[in-house]
C-alpha cells in the first residue's frame, strides 16, 4: 500500500523534500537527521511530551460539533478545537516536542521564525518553561500588524528580532533564523514552526503534530461510532496544521483531504499566496516545493491579509499530496475569510484566527451531504487578529 | 589541465575576487571582470543574484537585491560573457550562486552557456553533495565545469576527504561560523587550529579561504595557511559611492595585492 506518511531517508515524498542546504548547516540538520526517530521514540521523551501536552498545553483538545453551521451547511460539521491549547494555537504541540529533541541534543540556545507571532509565542512559551534562551525572527510588517504577538514573546522573556530584507514577512524571518543557525553551529536549536525546511524537519513536525489527528480518530469513534470523517479541512501556509489533521487520515482513501490556501485579493491578481496554483517546483528554505517564483527562478512575494498564511511554498508533504491528488486545494480570498470569521463567531460562538477562518470559509465549496462527517481542524482563535477584524469591521458585518 | 588548475600552477599566493553580476550597473558586469583582472586578481567568482541567499550577509544581499532591479537575469548574464575569453583569456571564471535560479534555468542548459562563455567553475552553497553526484556531476563533467564545495569548521574529516575526491579545482574553506561579510569572532587559536588541521590533511586540492577576509592584513594572515583566499563583501562595500566602479574595483585589489 502506498503510504503518504513517510519520506525516503533522504527525506523525500515523491520529488518534493530533501535537504537543499549549504554545508555551514550539514552538521547541525545531520544531527538532528540522525536522532530526531530514536529521540521520538524513547520512552522518556515520551512521558515528558506527553505529561506537557496534558498538563501545560491542556490536550487533549476537546471535537465540538458546531451544530449551527452544520444546519446552515446541511452536513454534519465537527471543530477540532486546537484554538484551547495554551497559547492559542496548535503550534505548541510542536515546540513542546522540539524543546524536548533540543535538550536532549544537548543545545543551550533556541531560535525560531514567526509570521503571525503563534510559533513565536509558543516557542518563547516553552523556552521559559524550560529556562532557555530564545530569539525569535519576525518580518517587521508582521511585527506591526501582529503587535499583540510581539508583546508576548517580549513578556516572556525572548528576544524579537525584525527581519527588515526583503518582504519582510515569513519568508524573510525564516531566512534570518536560517543565517543565525549558520553563525551559531554549535549551541543553537532551531525550532522551525511549521513542515517546511531541510529534512528532517517536514516529518518531524509532521509527526509532533500529529497528536490533532489521533485525537480525532478517537474522538470521532465516541461520537459518530466511526473513527473515519469524509472530510478533514485545513489551512495551509506552511502546513503544519493541516499536516497534523491529515496525518492518521493520510493512507485512509475514503476520507477527503480538504487543504486550504490564501488566495489574498484573488488567483489572478497579482497578490495572493495560492501556492498549489501559482507554484512550480523549485527550492526554498533547504526543500524542493512547490514555489511561487517567477521565470527566473526569483521567490515572488506572496500576499495574504493573514500573516500565518503568506508564505510562497508549501511543505514537501503537501506538495505531494498536491501532485498525487491525494488532497483537495481550495483557495479562499481574504473578503471570504473575513465572512467566515463573522459567520463562525456568531453562530458557535468562537472568534476564530483569520488562517483558521479560510479553512471554515472551504465550507460551502466542499459538495458535503447531509450524512457526510466534516472535521474542520480550527487551529488557532482570533484574539491577536482583533486589531485586523476591527479595521476590516465593514467586511465583516 | 583546466584554467583553474593552471592559475595554481603559478607560484605566489592567490587572490579571489567574488563580485555580484549586474552591481551596480547592469551593464557593469564586463567591465568589472577586465578591471578585477587587469589589477591582479588570480581567479574571479561572478555572483548570479537570487532573491533569498541564505549564505550571505547583508552586503551581498544588497548588492543582489540593486543587481536583480536592474534586471539581471541568467539570460543577460550570459549574453554579457559571450565574447568574454577574448579580453580575459587566462583567469579562471567561476558563477556562484543558488540552486534554484539554476534550476529554473534548466541545469543542462546552464552547464552548456556556461561553458560556451569560458566559464571554468560554479559554486552552488545550496546543491548538496549527494545530490551533485546523483544528478548533476555528470553533466558538469560533459561540459568540462568544476564544481567547488565548501568545507567549515563542522566538516568532518571523512566528509573532507570526500569533497576532495569530487574536486579538481580547489577547496573553499569557510573561515568560522557566519554568513559572507561577517567579522570572525572566534577565540584566538580557534580559527589557527582549524586551518592547520585541515593543511595536516594533505589534500588532493589547494585550499582557498573565504568569509570575512576584507583587507591586505586578513588576506595575508589566510594566505599563511592556505594557498590564497577569497574577497567579496569588502569588494562590494569599496564599490559604494564610487562614480567608476571598475576603477574602485581595481584600487581595491591592488590595496590587497601591493
Amino acid at each position: 500500500m502506498t503510504t503518504y506518511k513517510e519520506p525516503t531517508a533522504r527525506g523525500y515524498y515523491g520529488q518534493f523534500g530533501g535537504a537543499f542546504i549549504p554545508e555551514m548547516l550539514y552538521p547541525n540538520v545531520e544531527e538532528l537527521r540522525d536522532n530526531y526517530l530514536n529521540i521520538l521514540a524513547d520512552p522518556e521523551f515520551q512521558r515528558e511530551y506527553q505529561m506537557l501536552l496534558r498538563d501545560f498545553v491542556g490536550r487533549p483538545t476537546p471535537l465540538f460539533e458546531a451544530k449551527r453551521l452544520s444546519k446552515k451547511y446541511n452536513t454534519r460539521i465537527f471543530l477540532k478545537r486546537e484554538d484551547l491549547c495554551h497559547t492559542g494555537a496548535h503550534k505548541v504541540n510542536n515546540t513542546v516536542g522540539q524543546i524536548l529533541l533540543a535538550q536532549r541534543l544537548g543545545k543551550t540556545r533556541i531560535i525560531a521564525e514567526t509570521g503571525a507571532g503563534q510559533h513565536g509565542v509558543a516557542t518563547a512559551t516553552v523556552c521559559a518553561l524550560m529556562g532557555m534562551e530564545c530569539i525569535v525572527y519576525m518580518g517587521s510588517v508582521d511585527m506591526e500588524r501582529q503587535r499583540p504577538n510581539v508583546e508576548r514573546m517580549r513578556l516572556l522573556g525572548a528576544e524579537v528580532r525584525p527581519a527588515t530584507s526583503g518582504s519582510q514577512t515569513l519568508k524573510d524571518a525564516t531566512n534570518e533564523a536560517i543565517r543565525d543557525w549558520i553563525s551559531n553551529p554549535v549551541d543553537t536549536h532551531y525550532i522551525i514552526g511549521s513542515v517546511v525546511g531541510p529534512h528532517p524537519y517536514p516529518d518531524l513536525v509532521a509527526r509532533l503534530q500529529a497528536i490533532i489527528s489521533e485525537e480525532m480518530r478517537k474522538q470521532l469513534l465516541e461520537k459518530t461510532g466511526s473513527e473515519l470523517p469524509q472530510y478533514v479541512v485545513a489551512c495551509v501556509g506552511g502546513g503544519s496544521n493541516a499536516a497534523g489533521a491529515f496525518y492518521h487520515f493520510l493512507d485512509e482513501p475514503s476520507v477527503k483531504l480538504v487543504a486550504v490556501e490564501a488566495a489574498g485579493h484573488g488567483i489572478t491578481s497579482g497578490h495572493s499566496a495560492a501556492t498549489s496554483v501559482l507554484g512550480k517546483p523549485g527550492i526554498i528554505h533547504g526543500s524542493r516545493t512547490l514555489l511561487m517564483q517567477d521565470e527566473d527562478g526569483q521567490i515572488t512575494e506572496p500576499y495574504s491579509l493573514s500573516a500565518g498564511l503568506d508564505y510562497p511554498g508549501i511543505g514537501p508533504l503537501h506538495a505531494y499530496l498536491a501532485a498525487e491528488g491525494r488532497a483537495q486545494f481550495i483557495s479562499i480570498e481574504d473578503e471570504q475569510a473575513l465572512r467566515a470569521v463573522a459567520e463562525c463567531s456568531r453562530l458557535e460562538g468562537i472568534i476564530p484566527a483569520l488562517e483558521t477562518a479560510h479553512a471554515l470559509a472551504a465550507l460551502g465549496q466542499l459538495g458535503a451531504g447531509p450524512d457526510d462527517v466534516v472535521v474542520i481542524n480550527l487551529s488557532g482563535r482570533g484574539d491577536k487578529d482583533l486589531e485586523t477584524y476591527m479595521k476590516y469591521a465593514d467586511s465583516i458585518q | 589541465m583546466n584554467r583553474i588548475q593552471q592559475a595554481f600552477e603559478k607560484k605566489g599566493k592567490k587572490l579571489n575576487i567574488y563580485f555580484t553580476a549586474g552591481y551596480p550597473a547592469l551593464d557593469s558586469t564586463v567591465p568589472m571582470l577586465k578591471s578585477l583582472a587587469t589589477a591582479g586578481a588570480d581567479l574571479i567568482e561572478i555572483g548570479m543574484p537570487f532573491s533569498d541567499p541564505l549564505a550571505d550577509g547583508p552586503v551581498i544581499q544588497q548588492s543582489s537585491t540593486v543587481a536583480l532591479q536592474n534586471g539581471m537575469n541568467m539570460r543577460v548574464l550570459f549574453t554579457q560573457l559571450k565574447d568574454i575569453r577574448q579580453e580575459i583569456p587566462e583567469t579562471p571564471i567561476l558563477l556562484m550562486g543558488y540552486l534554484n535560479p539554476v534550476m529554473q534555468f534548466g541545469v543542462e542548459n546552464f552547464c552548456r552557456e556556461a561553458a560556451a562563455a569560458g566559464v571554468d567553475g560554479v559554486i552552488l552553497p545550496d546543491l548538496p553533495l549527494d545530490d551533485y553526484v546523483d544528478e548533476y556531476q555528470e553533466i558538469f563533467r560533459r561540459y568540462n565545469l568544476k564544481p567547488v564545495f565548501l568545507i567549515t569548521p563542522q566538516t568532518a574529516e571523512a566528509r573532507i576527504r570526500r569533497i576532495d575526491e569530487l574536486t579538481d579545482s580547489f577547496l573553499y574553506l569557510v573561515s568560522g561560523p557566519g554568513t559572507t561579510g561577517g567579522a570572525n569572532t572566534q577565540a584566538a587559536g580557534v580559527q589557527e587550529a582549524y586551518f592547520q588541521r585541515i593543511e595536516a590533511m594533505q589534500l588532493r586540492n589547494p585550499r582557498l579561504i573565504g568569509f570575512g577576509i576584507a583587507d591586505k592584513a586578513s588576506f595575508q594572515q589566510a594566505c599563511q595557511y592556505a594557498e590564497g583566499a577569497i574577497i567579496g563583501s569588502a569588494l562590494i562595500k569599496a564599490l559604494d559611492g564610487a562614480d567608476d566602479a571598475p576603477a574602485a574595483a581595481a584600487r581595491f585589489v591592488s590595496s590587497v595585492l601591493n
